[in-house]
C-alpha cells in the first residue's frame, strides 16, 4: 500500500477526492438500505418475497425506480411558493451532506477531522427540521403544513435526548472529536481484559438505548411517524412532491439514517477499528496503512447492524398519538438521560 | 489580500443583503428565512475567526432552535403566502436612529478596545478547552447570572402559560 500513500495529491485533487467519497459515503449506504431492508426484510418479515423481477431477486429494482421518478413531471402547486417549494428538498439532503463529512472511516481516512466533531454533527442535523418546515409550508396544502408542524414539534423534542445521550459518551471519552472518541474505545479495556478494547455500548448502555430511541425520532421512523401519517396526512410535508424532488426527499430519509447509524456505531460500538491490543498498537499512530481500506468496511458492517435495528422497530410496532410521543420525550427520555449524565461524571472524578 | 480577507467580505456582503430583505419582503416566512441566511453568515465569519466552537454553537442555537421555533410560532398563527400587506409599524421610522446608534456604540467600543489587534495568519483554531477554562474560570459570575436569567424566563413562560 506503500506506493499509493507516496502519492503526494494537491489540494484541489484532495478536495474533488473527499466530494465523491462523500458522494459515495452518503449514497450507497441509502441504496443498501433501501434494497435490503425497505424491499426484502420488510416482505419477509411479511411473509411475502418483495420485489424479484428486476435482476437477480429483485436487486435492480432500485435502478427501476429511480429511473421512473426521474421521468415524472416536476409538479409545482398553482398557489404554491414556487422558490422555497423547490429548496427544501435540497435543504434537507443538504444537512445529509454536511453531516458525513464529520464521520471517521480509518486512522487517516476521513473528510474533516473537527475538534468538536459530535457536537457539529448534532448541529447540523437540526438544519433538516427547515427544510422539512419550508416543505410544509410552501406546498399551499394543509395536510402539508400539519406534517410540517407535526415534524417541526417532534424533532425539537426528541433532539434534546439525543445531545443528552451523546454528552455521557463525551464525558467518558474526554473529547468531543469522533476519532479520538473512537482511538479511546478501541486502545481501552475493560478491567484490564483488552480483547474486545472498551467500546461504549457496555459502559453508556443507558445512553445508547436513549440514543437509538432518538436517532428513530429524528429519522421520522415508524413509531414515530406522525408527520408522514398516511392514514391521517396523505404524506405529510410530501405530499405535494413528485418527481425528481419526491427523489430527493427519498434519499435524504434513507441517506441521513445510514449516517445517523454511522455516527451510533462511531460513539458506541468502536466505529472503524478493532481492539488495538489485537495488533499491539498503542495509539493511531502506530496503526497501520490497511487499516484505512479495512475501517470503510467495518464502518458499513456496523451501520447496517445499527440501521437492522432501526427498520426492526419500524416494521414492529404501530404509531404514536400526537400527547404520547411528547410525554415520552419529555418526562422519560430526558430524566433518564440527565441520570445517566450525573452517573457517568460521578464514576469519571471517582476512578 | 489573504484568502480570509476575501472569504469575509463574500460572506458579509451576503449577511448585509439578507438583513436588508429581512426587513424590506412582504412575507413573514420569507423575512424568516433570510434571518437564517444572516445568522448562518454569522457562524461562517466565526469559522474565519478560528472559533469553532461558537460557530457551532451558533447554528446550533439559532438555526437549529430559534429559527425553526420563530417559523413553528408564524406558520401556527398566520400561514399566508404571497404579499401581505400592513406588515411594517407606523412608527418604524424611529428605528433608524436607533439602528445607527446601536451601530456607532458597537462600532466605537470595538475599535477603541480591539482596533489595534491582529490574528495571526496561521492561527490554530481556538479549542473547546479554552472556551470552557473561561467560562468555568474568570467568567464564572456572568455566567451564573446568565443561568438566572434563563430559570427566571422559564419560570415566568410556566407562570403565563397556567391559566389556574
Amino acid at each position: 500500500m506503500s506506493w499509493l500513500l507516496a502519492f503526494e495529491v494537491p489540494y484541489w485533487g484532495q478536495s474533488v477526492f473527499r466530494v465523491l467519497g462523500g458522494l459515495v459515503a452518503v449514497l450507497l449506504p441509502a441504496g443498501t438500505i433501501v434494497y435490503v431492508f425497505l424491499f426484502k426484510m420488510m416482505s419477509f418479515m411479511q411473509s411475502r418475497l418483495g420485489p424479484m423481477e428486476a435482476g437477480p431477486y429483485g436487486s435492480l429494482q432500485l435502478v427501476a425506480e429511480v429511473g421512473k421518478w426521474l421521468q415524472k413531471e416536476d409538479i409545482v402547486p398553482a398557489n404554491a411558493d414556487r422558490k422555497i417549494f423547490k429548496m427544501a428538498p435540497v435543504v434537507v439532503l443538504l444537512s445529509t451532506f454536511l453531516l458525513v463529512a464529520v464521520v471517521p472511516f480509518g486512522p487517516d481516512a476521513w473528510f474533516t477531522n473537527f475538534e468538536t466533531g459530535i457536537f457539529y454533527a448534532l448541529a447540523v442535523s437540526s438544519v433538516s427540521v427547515l427544510g422539512i418546515l419550508m416543505a410544509g409550508w410552501a406546498s399551499a396544502n394543509k395536510y402539508s403544513l400539519l406534517g410540517g408542524l407535526r415534524a417541526a414539534g417532534q424533532l425539537i423534542a426528541y433532539e434534546l435526548p439525543m445531545v443528552l445521550a451523546v454528552i455521557g459518551v463525551v464525558i467518558q471519552a474526554g473529547t468531543m472529536n469522533l476519532q479520538e472518541i473512537v482511538v479511546a474505545q478501541n486502545a481501552g479495556s475493560i478491567f484490564g481484559f483488552d480483547g474486545l478494547g472498551n467500546p461504549y455500548i457496555i459502559t453508556q448502555f443507558v445512553g445508547f438505548v436513549v440514543f437509538m430511541i432518538a436517532i428513530q425520532a429524528e429519522l421520522t421512523q415508524t413509531p414515530f411517524d406522525m408527520p408522514i401519517a398516511e392514514s391521517e396526512l396523505v404524506s405529510g410535508y410530501m405530499t405535494e412532491y413528485s418527481g425528481f424532488r419526491f427523489l430527493i426527499f427519498f434519499i435524504g430519509e434513507f441517506a441521513t439514517a445510514g449516517v445517523f447509524a454511522m455516527i451510533a456505531s462511531t460513539l458506541f460500538l468502536g466505529g472503524w477499528g478493532v481492539p488495538f491490543a489485537w495488533f499491539g498498537w498503542e495509539s493511531v499512530d502506530q496503526v497501520d496503512n490497511w487499516m484505512n481500506f479495512a475501517g470503510p468496511v467495518i464502518v458499513i458492517t456496523k451501520m447496517m447492524l445499527i440501521t437492522f435495528l432501526v427498520m426492526w422497530a419500524r416494521f414492529s410496532y404501530p404509531r404514536f398519538r400526537e400527547d404520547q410521543l411528547q410525554r415520552f420525550a419529555w418526562k422519560v427520555l430526558i430524566p433518564i438521560s440527565l441520570v445517566n449524565i450525573m452517573v457517568t461524571a460521578v464514576f469519571k472524578v471517582a476512578l | 489580500m489573504v484568502a480570509q480577507n476575501i472569504g469575509f467580505g463574500i460572506i458579509a456582503l451576503m449577511m448585509v443583503v439578507g438583513a436588508l430583505r429581512v426587513v424590506t419582503t412582504t412575507n413573514v416566512v420569507h423575512a424568516a428565512l433570510w434571518l437564517v441566511v444572516v445568522l448562518s453568515g454569522g457562524a461562517a465569519q466565526y469559522v474565519l475567526l478560528g472559533a469553532e466552537f461558537i460557530a457551532i454553537t451558533q447554528v446550533l442555537v439559532y438555526v437549529g432552535a430559534v429559527m425553526v421555533l420563530f417559523l413553528f410560532g408564524i406558520m401556527l398563527t398566520r400561514t399566508r403566502i404571497g404579499r401581505e400587506g400592513g406588515l411594517n409599524n407606523p412608527h418604524w421610522k424611529w428605528g433608524i436612529p436607533v439602528a445607527l446608534l446601536t451601530l456607532a456604540a458597537t462600532v466605537l467600543t470595538l475599535v477603541s478596545s480591539f482596533g489595534g489587534e491582529k490574528l495571526p495568519e496561521d492561527a490554530a483554531p481556538i479549542s473547546t478547552q479554552a472556551v470552557s477554562d473561561q467560562i468555568f474560570g474568570p467568567y464564572l459570575l456572568p455566567f451564573w447570572a446568565l443561568s438566572f436569567v434563563l430559570l427566571a424566563a422559564v419560570i415566568g413562560a410556566i407562570v403565563l402559560a397556567r391559566k389556574d
